[in-house]
């Protein structure tokens, strides 16, 4: 929505915005605009590229021995007394003398705050994991006078819900901690100082006063006086750190200064699965580009304002309990950011800060976070693409998201929430709603909706598949009535869960980085699509016998017909339309039942980590996987059994249905490091090739990693040799030494393919 | 070399899956009209077998019994499943847009193409249609049924010439080494480009002379635009032993990196463009 003529304001700006093309921008609360009008695309290569300063390595070194503890110790430090908020510590440094961009989450790097508010149980019970005492008078506060997101959300759930949870046919829903997801303009800023986006806020608020207190407005004139209290308080965090954000930045430095304190206002004030930063590279180097001209930076310094914000970004740190980990594992909090893309008129938005951004991985060496994620058009200038694929094959830490299929939904300047969720930014935010285990739901159309673990009747009871076979148009009519059951369970919890969320753990600071009147979607997941395609695939066309337990559960299958059935990820349409139509169908039940705020209902299919845990809890499945055994990572065929190579593989990814699918559908590849009979630089070309077929056909999503299996099992015995070894997984990149275990062996046995 | 590994113990394109029992023996078939054939297995995304991605195709049936064959399981025609070319060409064409785009093309590999000439002479032709390179990797063993119009539909051949002395010939592949040489020289007289292949196995292939030899006959000729050493490996090892065949090569150790170097040099002293 445009900003209305009460929020257009000329403001004294002295001279923050002297030699920026001026435009709408100026006037209301535009930061589309000033890109569009402001950025240099750069279409050369790299070689304009610096290396890291003596400032960024002294930092860098500094950090180096908490890096190595926490691999050892895990949690470092935890200040267990002070719940986090903006202004709950004072000012913390690593190196004072060498940081160019300040600020720290606590007043110690590597010491991780509380988020009570969330949840107490999760935050004692990380304690607890941790080695750390809970503090009594946390406690008391949190038991005795003031209620948490949790306890609300537990007061609204049903007994239906919690068999749910129990089960693992619902999972990892974000009623116990930080809902995350949701992008603060953090630009918002720099560009603009505190006080213009006080006076906006003022404004957006002046506007409902005489508008008639029906619960909407109420709850609304709450959240901008909670939003107008929050930027005040943002002021003030800056200025523990000496420095005054009243007013837009007024040179490069500043600008990643005060956009970084925004960002690091909002990990103080919540504690969200995924706290993305955004889009910032093309919007900061407009700043850079004036700073340059006026010769008040040169190359190497604008790299060190980049290394040393993205060194920022690779120490947040949140407690969390070993049941969140078991899914989201490696610590993750997706400080996602997003390079390239094109704008609405044609032009590519790559610019050198694209690959100044990129060249972090180089200069710090490869990690996890930020999760830098290129939003691939066929249309950026060819050495730019082929700089991303060569950073992959150096790295493996990046990720490639199709903006040619995202513009049209979301326009030009959209982020990623986490790993593949689109949002306008500044206009948009989503309730994130973790995933439902659609391979156990099948199980639970076919026994009947008891839990094939438990034995108990989880789903309402229906008539359980009889006789010794499957039979697909059966399976098929109890299936869809399980689906329908479980959307509408899905979509009742997430009401209560955001519901609840916004009066109890409301994110003031992200949401007052938004316009007053936005865009919310409910983000609905699904985990275990290939599990559920190939399963239904081989009841079609295989010949399924079922094995019953002494309960009179079905437990196992068993195919007797002798030839193999069609499996997902050989671009075979008999079971790939299979799969399509199962995103479609769930949509379809979600989209039936009425949201929390009207919010438009979307979808992913996206594990992150937790297709292992959801795989341990669900028993055999039609297509013979095992029990216990791991699912596909979001939407990738099951391990191994895309077996006609890669290409094949992603033409069956690539036909999944982005528009039953708005919140992304996240797909892993695995390639060897493998010569052919290439160049170096014909196999960099082969491989862009390789990207613009994959996403010309539709292809939405594409972690790439650039790996043997070998070195995967080397770094799994001797972790020490392989600290920054750094791996994608569904989503997202992680420290490979960091996953669990059970974790590295899941990654071990993904489908390696041969050369891109 | 791609087909070795997509072909893991328990894969789906292990071992005896979708057999044709049926089948006759690959020397007594006769496939004039070719509308049905036996395929073994296919894969999509190999940069070895030809330029650009190549879709590899792999049909049953080879008279050849080379000790280090990687694909035993190809041997029999029985080993593959009887399909028709529509359905073959059909496959293809969902991949034909995305290999195009891609630079690549359709290969036939093996097994021999050309022991069942008519059916796969019917799917070069389709491939062409679609606007493919094709690519057909052969031991040229039946080079001499190949005729004018078979090869009209291919682009590249990739023959295997495993040694230039008939002794070692025979002893490595059980036949005879003249049909190869006698299609290499007619391959060169119609200037049709061929990448020479090489398989270097320590103590079959590796003795210099039988190098050399292969470096003099191919070296004059135009139509070669590359001659690639391929080391022999293990990785086809389990298969023999899973058919219960007698395998001879299993203390074998994979051809090392000097050899190959040795063999490379060899190679390019003689005037070949080598790799």
């Amino acid at each position: 929505m445009k900003a209305s003529a009460a929020l257009r304001k000329e403001v004294d700006t002295g001279d923050c915005w002297k030699g920026f093309r001026p435009g709408d921008w100026q006037t209301s609360i535009n930061v589309r605009d000033f890109i569009v009008r402001n950025v240099t695309p750069y279409s050369g290569n790299e070689d304009f590229l610096a290396g890291a300063s003596q400032r960024t390595k002294a930092v860098w070194a500094k950090l180096q021995p908490y890096f190595a503890d926490e691999r050892k110790k895990g949690v470092l430090a935890v200040d267990t007394k002070s719940p986090s908020t903006m202004l709950a510590h004072k000012a913390g440094y690593i190196d004072r003398n060498n940081e160019v961009v300040v600020g720290l989450q606590t007043d110690q790097p590597f010491k991780r705050a509380i988020f009570p508010f969330g949840g107490l149980r999760m935050v004692e019970a990380g304690l607890k994991a941790a080695g750390f005492e809970p503090d009594a008078a946390v406690h008391e506060t949190f038991t005795k006078y003031r209620k948490s997101h949790n306890d609300g959300v537990f007061d609204a759930y049903t007994p239906e819900i919690m068999n749910c949870r129990r089960s693992g046919v619902i999972t990892g829903l974000p009623d116990a901690y930080g809902r995350g997801r949701i992008i603060g303009d953090y630009r918002r800023v720099a560009l603009y100082g505190v006080d213009r986006l006080i006076e906006g806020k003022r404004a957006e608020r002046a506007q409902i006063d005489d508008m008639w207190p029906t619960d909407d407005i109420i709850r609304m004139r709450e959240e901008l006086s909670e939003q107008l209290r929050a930027l005040k308080d943002l002021a003030s965090m800056a200025k523990l750190y000496d420095r005054d954000i009243s007013k837009p930045a007024t040179n490069a430095e500043e600008a990643f200064q005060w956009t970084y304190f925004a960002y690091l206002g909002a990990i103080k004030e919540a504690n969200g699965a995924a706290m993305s930063i955004g889009r910032i590279s093309s919007f900061l180097d407009v700043y850079i580009e004036r700073d340059l001209k006026t010769g008040i930076l040169d190359e190497a310094r604008a790299q060190e304002l980049w290394d040393q914000l993205v060194q920022k970004l690779r120490i947040v740190r949140f407690l969390r309990t070993p049941d969140y980990d078991a899914l989201f594992s490696g610590d993750p909090y997706w400080a996602t950011e997003c390079v390239g893309g094109m704008d609405l008129d044609g032009r590519a938005l790559v610019t050198k800060s694209s690959y100044r951004m990129l060249h972090t991985l180089y200069n710090l060496g490869p990690a996890p976070e930020p999760n830098i994620t290129v939003l691939w058009s066929n249309h950026m200038p060819a050495p730019f693409k082929r700089y991303c694929v060569k950073v992959s094959r150096d790295t493996s830490s990046l990720q490639y998201e199709n903006d040619d299929l995202m513009r049209p939904f979301w326009g030009d300047d959209y982020g990623i929430a986490c790993c593949v969720s689109a949002m306008r930014l500044g206009k948009q935010m989503q309730f994130f709603g973790a995933r439902v285990n659609l391979a156990k739901a099948l199980l639970y159309a076919i026994n009947g909706g008891r839990d094939e673990v438990s034995g108990e009747q989880v789903a309402p009871g229906t008539m359980p598949v009889a006789g010794d076979f499957l039979d697909y148009d059966d399976v098929m009519v109890k299936f869809d009535t399980t689906m329908e059951w479980l959307a509408k369970t899905y979509v009742h919890a997430m009401n209560c869960i955001h519901y609840m969320h916004d009066k109890y753990f409301y994110e003031r600071l992200e949401m007052a980085l938004h316009d007053r009147d936005i865009l919310r979607t409910m983000a609905f997941g699904i985990a275990g699509l290939s599990v559920v395609a190939d399963s239904l695939s081989a009841i079609k066309y295989g010949k399924i016998r079922v094995t019953r337990d002494d309960r009179g559960l079905i437990v196992d299958y068993q195919n007797e017909d002798n030839q193999s059935t069609p499996q997902f990820g050989n671009n075979d349409d008999r079971v790939d339309q299979i799969a399509s139509s199962i995103v479609t169908s769930f949509m379809e039940k979600i989209r039936k039942h009425p949201t929390y705020r009207n919010a438009t209902h979307t979808q992913s299919v996206l594990t992150i980590t937790s297709n292992v845990v959801y795989g341990k809890a669900t028993g055999n499945t039609p297509d013979g996987r095992r029990k216990g055994e791991p699912f596909g990572p979001g939407a990738n065929p099951m391990h191994g059994r895309d077996s006609h190579g890669w290409l094949a593989s992603c033409l069956s990814v690539a036909k999944l249905p982005y528009r039953d699918a708005q919140d992304g559908i996240s797909y892993t590849v695995s390639v060897a490091p493998q010569k052919a009979h290439l160049s170096e630089s014909q196999l960099l070309d082969e491989a862009v090739k390789a990207f613009d077929v994959y996403f010309d056909r539709g292809g939405f999503h594409m972690n790439l990693n650039v790996i043997d299996r070998e070195t995967l099992e080397d770094a799994m015995k001797n972790p020490d040799k392989y600290p920054q070894l750094t791996i994608r997984v569904s989503g997202y990149a992680v420290n490979f030494v960091r996953l669990t275990p059970e974790q590295q062996r899941d990654v071990i046995s993904r489908t390696f393919h041969g050369q891109i | 070399m791609s087909t070795v590994q997509a072909l893991e113990p328990g894969s789906r394109h292990d071992l005896r899956v979708g057999i044709s029992p049926d089948a006759p023996d690959e020397d007594k078939i006769k496939d004039e009209v070719g509308s049905f054939g036996y395929c073994h297995s296919y894969e999509t995304s190999s940069r070895y077998d030809g330029p650009g991605l190549r879709l590899v195709l792999f049909v049953s049936g080879c008279l050849l019994r080379c000790t280090y064959c990687h694909n035993p399981d190809t041997w029999h025609l029985k080993d593959g499943t009887y399909v028709s070319v529509d359905q073959v060409l059909r496959r293809i064409s969902d991949f034909a847009p995305s290999i195009q785009a891609l630079g690549g093309g359709l290969t036939i590999s093996g097994g021999e193409p050309m022991v069942q000439l008519a059916f796969t002479r019917r799917i070069f032709a389709g491939a062409r249609k679609m606007g493919l390179h094709t690519a057909i990797q052969t031991s040229g063993f039946l080079g001499d049924r190949a005729d004018e119009a078979y090869l009209s539909e291919i682009d590249l051949v990739l023959l295997d010439i495993k040694s230039s002395d008939p002794e070692t010939y025979r002893r490595v592949t059980g036949r005879d080494l003249a049909p190869t040489l006698r299609f290499a020289e007619r391959l060169a007289s119609m200037s049709k480009p061929v990448w020479v292949r090489f398989t270097l196995v320590p103590g079959e292939t590796d003795d210099p002379a039988n190098v050399d030899g292969i470096g003099r006959f191919v070296a004059p000729m135009k139509n070669v635009e590359w001659v690639e050493v391929q080391p022999f490996h293990q990785m086809g090892s389990f298969k023999w032993k899973a058919m219960g065949l007698d395998y001879k090569l299993e203390d074998t150790l994979p051809a090392d990196r000097e050899l190959v170097g040795r063999v490379i040099e060899q190679f390019r002293a003689a005037g070949c463009q080598v790799r």
